[in-house]
């Protein structure tokens, strides 16, 4: 896996960022089965538990919304389809929430010596690998919410697509950390497109 | 009549160039053995006057129409008891029925008004579109092109020499006949084209030829004296442009290019397969399904069907006449600078794709074209349009039908860099496979299920430069891709997948109509291949020189003096002798190009067409 003639940055300089204390998830979670996919070796940097926290919240309101929405609807307003659609979100959000903090956990990164390798997911696996010098920009959001709990989303944006590597819920400072340093390997291996 | 040649005044512009601190002195102007025509000089420059008329012309003829419409009537009543006595009096009485602007006018007596009025509407629009015209200038530099136009909102665009995704020109019927083309620089990105529309055709090759000159980063010294040469012959412009419609309207029936020494297209589609292939197609089969029901229903007595099939019917016409014409007179031929397709029976379209800009190619063969032994080659690549232009299509189909020869050759031009043995053997398996010791690695037996036809050939192949996804027993397909141009790579596996331990791969690259997935393949497999590509993508892409693809040549053999002056550029010639001009540069890949070392340089400014210039 070292077989790049400038293997000098171990995966370890954000990693020494982002150790202020519980900051971060400490275990992975996997599927179960053996033919899961895993890489052989390698650290998996996690997010902050905040992002469970915040997802929670946003969900939790929104989901309260819909609740309200379909009893005012259907016992106030005697509208019995709402029951419909509104049973049907019920569900799904109830199903995200429940899933969210697994799913949370299951959300990784390792930054190797040419690349970024993303993961995440559970039943639905998804692995990508992207070369630094593939980096055209990369992109930190936070709303007002993420902001409170000092968590920040970070893109790697390539010239495809369909690349779509998205770290959700890195802490603030991890996330510009991260940022700077990916864009100076990024610029240490430019490439063209 | 010819772009103002001379530059644009930069600081005594006056109103209409403001100075411009940052680039007054000029981002380096480009060496003068590099470029030449005399439009690509660092200078500002202005498009072809007749830039105006062509542009605004869908607006002249909007506004020709609505006047024609509102006038039928009134020519009617003109022309029609002259053509027809009889009708007179019914006209008249019909005439007084609806009034229209030209009665009032008739009626008030107020022809003065009338003509001052329709004359500052022309003034006006005359300055408008000269201010315009004025206003719209471009500059070529060492580093990148540049265009400004707009009056009241200014916009400024510039597009980096290396960052250029291809350069193409495209001549519009209409401005075919005047001599004009428009040209695109292919920027990467959406909606990140720079255009100079117009330029008379022969600065437009001129002016590709730089660009993609600047662009390679070629530092030879180009023999002979750059631009200019002896000065053009001074010519009538109306003596002119009768001339260059008079030579056009030859060119469009004998179908001749633009005046350069073209390198013989590798591939020839005759007629009859560009037809038949699209008669053997799916869509071919869902008319004949339409026809069927339709058949059917009228039987059963819904007549109404019958209503629906018109259009239906005129719609495949249209579609059908529009891709064949569109495929006519399809060349595709190696340039010092890439590789050139051109299309188009009308409106012409001659793209010049630099090397290394192909960042997916799939080679596609579909059930009924199997018994023909047809082919079609469609790219991923950045076109510099949004996905939802239509016109995408055609730069990215660059082979519509061919035999698997052809296919060979539009290979050997896109990915040079594969081996002649290699290129072989990847055809013959990935085309036709799997045969008896496939070199791919396939979807295990355990997995059939998830592909159930095409299990056996489902497969991929990693070789040092590309990577090759094979699938579709069916609808045959094999997709290369150029491990230098790969973005990033996935692995998705779901639940099912999980259980048969497979997994999908999917690459990651330019958005296009190549879709470079494959599914089913062993899990330790594609583990490995996850680490090998990772790799292999980042060592490709550091010996990548592609976006400067001729630096590596600076010590290229210096052109024969004489290649300039006696260059392949007699308009008359249609370029198909092979020219003594030396290559201007060694062909990036040397043995890749079967053609003979006639450069496709188009032809130096100076030479070509002379009457041009006015």
């Amino acid at each position: 896996m070292t077989n790049s003639p400038e293997a000098t940055t171990p995966d370890s300089s954000p990693a020494s960022t982002a150790t202020d204390g519980a900051a971060e998830f400490s275990r992975l979670v996997e599927p179960r089965s053996e033919s899961r996919l895993a890489l052989q070796s390698g650290v998996w940097h996690q997010i902050s538990p905040k992002y469970v926290t915040v997802q929670l919240i946003s969900t939790g309101s929104f989901l309260a919304v819909v609740i309200a929405a379909t009893l005012v609807l259907t016992l106030l307003m005697h509208q019995i389809w709402a029951w419909i659609p509104g049973g049907i979100m019920t569900v799904i959000l109830g199903w995200t929430l429940a899933i969210l903090p697994r799913q949370a956990r299951s959300i990784g990164y390792q930054l190797r010596d040419d690349d970024l390798v993303f993961r995440r997911g559970i039943l639905w696996q998804r692995f990508v690998a992207v070369p630094y010098g593939r980096m055209q920009l990369i992109d930190i959001t936070h709303g007002p919410l993420d902001r409170g709990f000092g968590i920040a989303q970070l893109k790697f944006v390539t010239a495809a697509a369909a690349t779509g590597v998205v770290i959700p819920g890195l802490a603030q400072s991890t996330a510009e950390t991260l940022r700077d340093h990916l864009v100076e390997v990024a610029e240490s291996r430019r490439t063209g497109l | 009549m010819p772009e103002s040649l001379d530059p644009v005044p930069e600081p005594a512009g006056g109103p209409l160039v403001p100075p411009d601190p940052a680039a007054a002195p000029g981002p380096g102007v480009p060496q003068p053995q590099l470029v030449r025509s005399p439009l690509s000089d660092g200078e500002w420059h202005r498009l072809h006057p007749l830039t105006p008329l062509l542009r605004g012309g869908l607006f002249l003829i909007v506004v020709i129409g609505i006047v024609f419409a509102n006038l039928r009537d009134r020519l009617l009543y003109i022309f029609l008891p002259w053509l027809a006595p009889g009708v007179g009096d019914e006209v008249v009485e019909w005439e007084q029925v609806g009034g229209d602007p030209v009665d009032f006018i008739i009626a008030n007596n107020l022809y003065v008004l009338a003509g001052v009025a329709v004359l500052a509407v022309l003034i006006v629009l005359v300055a408008v579109f000269y201010t315009s015209w004025r206003f719209h200038t471009f500059r070529i530099t060492d580093d990148d092109v540049e265009v400004r136009s707009g009056i009241l909102f200014r916009t400024q665009r510039r597009a980096p020499l290396d960052r250029v995704q291809g350069v193409n020109l495209t001549r519009p019927m209409i401005a075919r006949l005047l001599g004009m083309a428009k040209l695109e620089v292919v920027g990467a990105g959406t909606d990140a084209n720079v255009k100079l529309e117009y330029l008379s055709t022969a600065n437009a090759e001129a002016v590709r030829a730089d660009i993609l000159r600047l662009a390679s980063g070629r530092r030879l010294a180009m023999a002979a004296g750059p631009a200019g040469g002896p000065g053009p012959r001074p010519v009538g412009r109306v003596a002119s442009l009768s001339q260059t419609v008079g030579r056009e309207i030859t060119g469009l029936i004998e179908g001749p290019e633009a005046p350069v020494a073209e390198v013989e297209s590798v591939v020839h589609i005759p007629v009859g397969r560009l037809v038949a292939s699209h008669v053997l197609s799916t869509s071919t089969l869902g008319l004949l399904f339409a026809v069927v029901a339709i058949v059917i229903g009228v039987s059963q007595g819904v007549t109404w069907l019958l209503l629906g099939f018109v259009p239906a019917i005129i719609g495949f016409g249209a579609y059908w006449v529009r891709s064949i014409v569109r495929s006519l007179r399809y060349s595709i031929a190696p340039t010092p600078d890439g590789v050139r397709i051109t299309f188009g029976l009308f409106t012409t379209i001659t793209e010049i794709v630099p090397p290394g800009r192909v960042h997916a190619v799939e080679v596609t063969q579909g059930i009924f074209w199997r018994p023909a032994g047809w082919w079609t080659i469609r790219i991923n690549r950045l076109t510099g349009r949004s996905a939802t232009d239509s016109t995408t299509d055609q730069f990215t189909t660059v082979l519509p039908v061919g035999t698997a020869s052809d296919v060979d050759r539009v290979l050997r031009l896109l990915q040079p860099s594969l081996a002649d043995e290699e290129r072989a053997l990847i055809l013959q398996e990935g085309m036709f496979g799997p045969a008896e010791d496939d070199t791919f690695a396939n979807t295990p037996e355990r997995a059939w299920w998830i592909r159930p036809l095409s299990y056996r050939r489902n497969g991929f192949r990693l070789t040092e430069d590309v990577l090759l996804m094979r699938r579709g027993a069916v609808w045959r397909k094999l997709v290369i891709l150029p491990l230098a141009r790969l973005q990033s790579i996935g692995l998705y596996q779901g639940p099912l997948d999980r259980a048969s331990r497979v997994t999908n791969v999917r690459a990651h690259t330019v958005t296009g109509p190549v879709s470079p997935f494959l599914a089913a393949v062993d899990r330790d497999t594609a583990l490995a291949l996850f680490d090998d590509v990772a790799h292999g993508s980042v060592r490709a892409a550091l010996t990548d020189r592609t976006h400067r693809w001729a630096q590596d040549e600076s010590v290229a053999p210096s052109t024969p003096a004489p290649a300039a002056a006696s260059g392949p550029e007699a308009p008359a010639g249609h370029g198909t002798e092979p020219a003594p001009t030396a290559p201007s540069a060694p062909v990036p890949h040397p043995g890749t190009v079967p053609a003979p070392p006639s450069s496709a340089e188009p032809a130096p400014a100076s030479s070509p067409a002379p009457e041009d210039r006015g």
